[in-house]
Order: structure tokens, then sequence, then C-alpha cells
């Protein structure tokens, strides 16, 4: 299964929902021009609902760390929402579950927006 | 590869097609063998590591060069052996991605990835390119049972 998101906003956030698998190629691309389109509108909120990402590998953790990076260059905040227990596996083995704010709960999340 | 099968090799193109192929075959196959549903996600996962590495770090997607796969089964485990046709990498250039200066990286985690999911990972030059050779033990019963009933 590809990757597949769609965007919708929630209080000033930007919630990117996304389903399917973060790999190599084509997933971790449209991921990519996703968080790059919704901070050129100059939508800094942005809030990654991972609770249909089945999937994850490498390439696909690269860019999740990119988008972090890129977002909070530009003064944004990127979060993320509602782990599966693989991708929250991953973030715990990699040690990148302390460098993301991880949510649970989609209007807690929005609220912790600054 | 079927139950009784000991082993099985491909050759496949340095193409993302082969890394999804790799994949799938470490699915289907691990599946076969009756490791657990988690011990398959890691096998795959570690297979489709390897796979990217063979494909983009050792044959730089070369239409020429070709990354061989194989799945061998022992009493004992699973062997895994990924060989790409490329220069090879200097294991030591390789930095620790759980490195405080290192966490940010957007990449660099895959090797550290197979070696979290499986008992033992060598990677050593071969004539051709690099050889990368992946063990999972097999725990319990359930691999060997099934194999002596077919």
């Amino acid at each position: 299964m590809s990757m597949k998101i769609s965007t919708r906003q929630v209080d000033g956030v930007t919630i990117v929902d996304c389903s399917g698998r973060i790999t190599l190629g084509e997933g971790s691309v449209t991921l990519r021009d996703t968080v790059r389109e919704i901070l050129a509108k100059g939508q800094k909120k942005i809030l990654l609902n991972l609770a249909d990402v089945n999937y994850i590998d490498s390439s696909g953790i690269g860019e999740l760390v990119s988008a972090f990076t890129t977002t909070k260059n530009q003064n944004g905040e990127l979060k993320l929402l509602k782990l599966t227990k693989k991708v929250n596996d991953l973030l715990q083995i990699t040690k990148l579950y302390t460098v993301f704010d991880v949510k649970d709960d989609e209007t807690a999340a929005v609220k912790s927006f600054k | 590869m079927g139950i009784t099968e000991q082993r099985v090799s491909y050759t496949l193109d340095s193409t993302l097609q082969t890394v999804d192929s790799a994949e799938e075959k470490a699915t289907r196959i691990a599946t076969e063998l009756g490791f657990s549903e988690d011990e398959v996600m890691q096998i795959s996962m570690a297979v489709r590591e390897a796979a990217v590495n063979a494909v983009l770090h050792g044959n730089a997607y070369a239409a020429d060069k070709k990354v061989t796969l194989s799945f061998e089964r022992t009493p004992e485990n699973l062997v895994i052996t990924i060989c790409d046709q490329g220069a090879g990498m200097d294991l030591g250039r390789i930095p620790n991605p759980l490195a405080p200066e290192n966490l940010l990286k957007t990449s660099g985690r895959g090797i550290f990835l197979m070696r979290s999911f499986m008992d033992v990972v060598e990677i050593r030059p071969s004539h051709t390119g690099t050889e990368l050779k992946m063990i999972k033990h097999v725990h319990g019963p359930s691999a060997g049972d099934k194999e002596a009933s077919q």
C-alpha cells in the first residue's frame, strides 16, 4: 500500500493525515513535498497524524526528522499524533522519541501548539 | 522457498523495485518458516534496509550491477545474505545514529536497524563488492516442527 496524505485545518493547526507506508521512494517524497507546501503557505503549526501508517523504514524515519528540522528552522512546530506500535517502537529504539513531541489525543495536541 | 527447501537465491536489478521485492520475499519466507509476527516484521525490515544499502550505496542504481539475495534455513537459523557489486563501505566511517550529535541526521540508521532486529549481522568485502550476512535464530519449536510435519 502506497502512502496517502490529506491535510485539514483545526484552530490554526495543519493536521496531516498520513496512511500507508513511509518508505524510500514515493512515500518519503510525498511527505517531504506536503510539508514543504504547508510551510510555503506560511502555516507553521503542523501535526502529523500517523495513526494509519503501518510501516516506516529508515528512509521514512529520516523524512520525519527532515520534516521536524525544516519546520523548526522556519520557526515552526511539528508534532506527531497517534503512533502505531510499530512506529512507536522504531522511534524508541532510534531514540527519536525523545526528539519528537508525540501526542495521543488530537484535541489536546491542537491545544498544545503555542 | 518451500518449507522443505534449504536454500534459495535471487539475482536482482539495482532498482527501487528490488528493495520492495526483497522485503516481500523475506516476509513470505519468514512467515513460511514459522517465525512470529514480530520476528517476520523484524526480518523483512532488516532485509529491506540491506537491499537499500546494496541498491543505493553499493551499486548506486547501476544498470549493469546486480544484487544477489539468498535465504538459507539451517536447523538453528535463517541465514540471509545480500551481495552487491559496489565499491564497498568503510564501516569505521558509519557514525553511531544514537549519539546526541547524530540524532537529527536524516540518514545512517539502516545498519543500526539491521543489528537491532537480527541476531548476527556481518559485513565484509567480497571479490565483487560487499557481502552482508544476517542471521535470525529460530526460537521455539514452530519452524522446526512445521518442517518435520510436512
